[in-house]
């Protein structure tokens, strides 16, 4: 029996290295998005008068692009630490709907393994993972899941850390250009799912209008992604009976 | 400067986490499920727009265009790495 063992453990360390290897391949146009805001960050954070140690940490303990550079402006203007904190939990909060969302999905999975990956859930990292319903069934998922949002991290870190050691590395209107990389992420995402079921372009136009109506009308950013996601979601109790894989 | 850190750090950490220890306390009913499965497709809308509008504050086209040409290129099945680059070259070019 013993050669049959070996062979299942083999078996089973290829498995987890073919699952790493995805998550690799999957995360990487959050890399390719992460990197040039990162860099910006970085900058940003230098001026406002963080040092590159504080600035890197920043990174590593929030890991949250628009509250890392909400918080680079208000230190820049001298704003109280109460303030900047407050103003983190509002705008980070949809974090908590869109972990809630994943944690579900993950229900099989142990404790140990839904602790990091649920604080390495951010945008980006949650509607990847999340549009990869297939893994999240398969054995071995949680290290394709893993690799997904550590690929995303070890970005956002370097990118940080380059931005504020290099300064403004990258041509000035190339890194603006790279605004929208994200948004087109999220417009890559999305557009094959309507393609599979069209109602799904009802919930995020829903989405998008409630956010929007609630963000012309004086709404902080936060609360108004956060209402959007929600309502938008409601929308899909009705619309989207079975979850299709 | 540090304290600031930590307390960002734990306002953003706490509500990210808390859901893996709730889930295994709690069973949804149906429309609880079916909601949480829709909330990926309601978070991308939410997250594209307004936003994208914003890419380029003074220029608000621009974005929008942007969009177009990655909606376009998604549609055409385009790999998410080349719907990325396509709207990256969108905005490149119009703000030559």
């Amino acid at each position: 029996m013993e050669p049959k063992v070996m062979d299942i453990e083999a078996d089973n360390y290829i498995t987890r290295k073919h699952m790493v290897k995805r998550g690799f391949v999957a995360g990487l146009p959050i890399m390719l998005g992460y990197l040039p805001i990162a860099v910006t960050y970085g900058v940003l954070a230098r001026q406002s008068g963080l040092s590159n140690i504080e600035l890197t940490l920043m990174s590593i303990l929030v890991f949250a692009g628009a509250a890392q550079f909400m918080a680079a402006n208000m230190i820049a203007i001298g704003t109280g630490a109460a303030e900047l904190i407050i103003a983190t939990f509002v705008l980070n909060f949809r974090h908590f709907v869109m972990s809630l969302s994943f944690m579900n999905r993950l229900r099989g999975i142990a404790l140990k393994w839904k602790v990091p990956l649920s604080l390495g859930l951010t945008d980006e990292t949650f509607t990847v993972s999340s549009l990869h319903k297939k893994e999240a069934k398969e054995q071995y998922g949680v290290w394709f899941f893993g690799s997904l949002i550590l690929t995303a991290y070890v970005a956002w870190i370097g990118g940080s850390y380059l931005g504020g050691v290099l300064g403004d590395i990258l041509p000035a209107r190339l890194s603006q250009s790279m605004g929208i990389a994200l948004y087109a992420m999220f417009i890559g995402l999305l557009i094959p799912s309507i393609k599979k079921e069209s109602k799904v372009a009802v919930v995020a136009v829903i989405a998008m209008a409630t956010n929007f109506i609630f963000s012309v009308n004086g709404m902080s950013d936060g609360w108004a992604i956060v209402l959007g996601t929600l309502i938008g979601g409601l929308s899909g109790i009705g619309l989207l009976k079975e979850d299709k894989p | 400067m540090i304290w600031i850190i930590v307390g960002m750090a734990l306002v953003t950490a706490i509500p990210r986490v808390v859901p893996a220890f709730i889930v295994d306390k709690l069973r949804f009913p149906g429309w609880v499920d079916r909601w949480l499965n829709a909330i990926p497709y309601a978070a991308l809308g939410a997250l594209i727009f307004p936003g994208i509008i914003n890419v380029k504050p003074e220029s608000p086209h621009i974005g929008i265009t942007a969009g177009i040409i990655a909606i376009g290129l998604a549609w055409a099945g385009l790999n998410i790495i080349l719907v990325v680059i396509g709207a990256i070259t969108t905005v490149f070019l119009m703000t030559l």
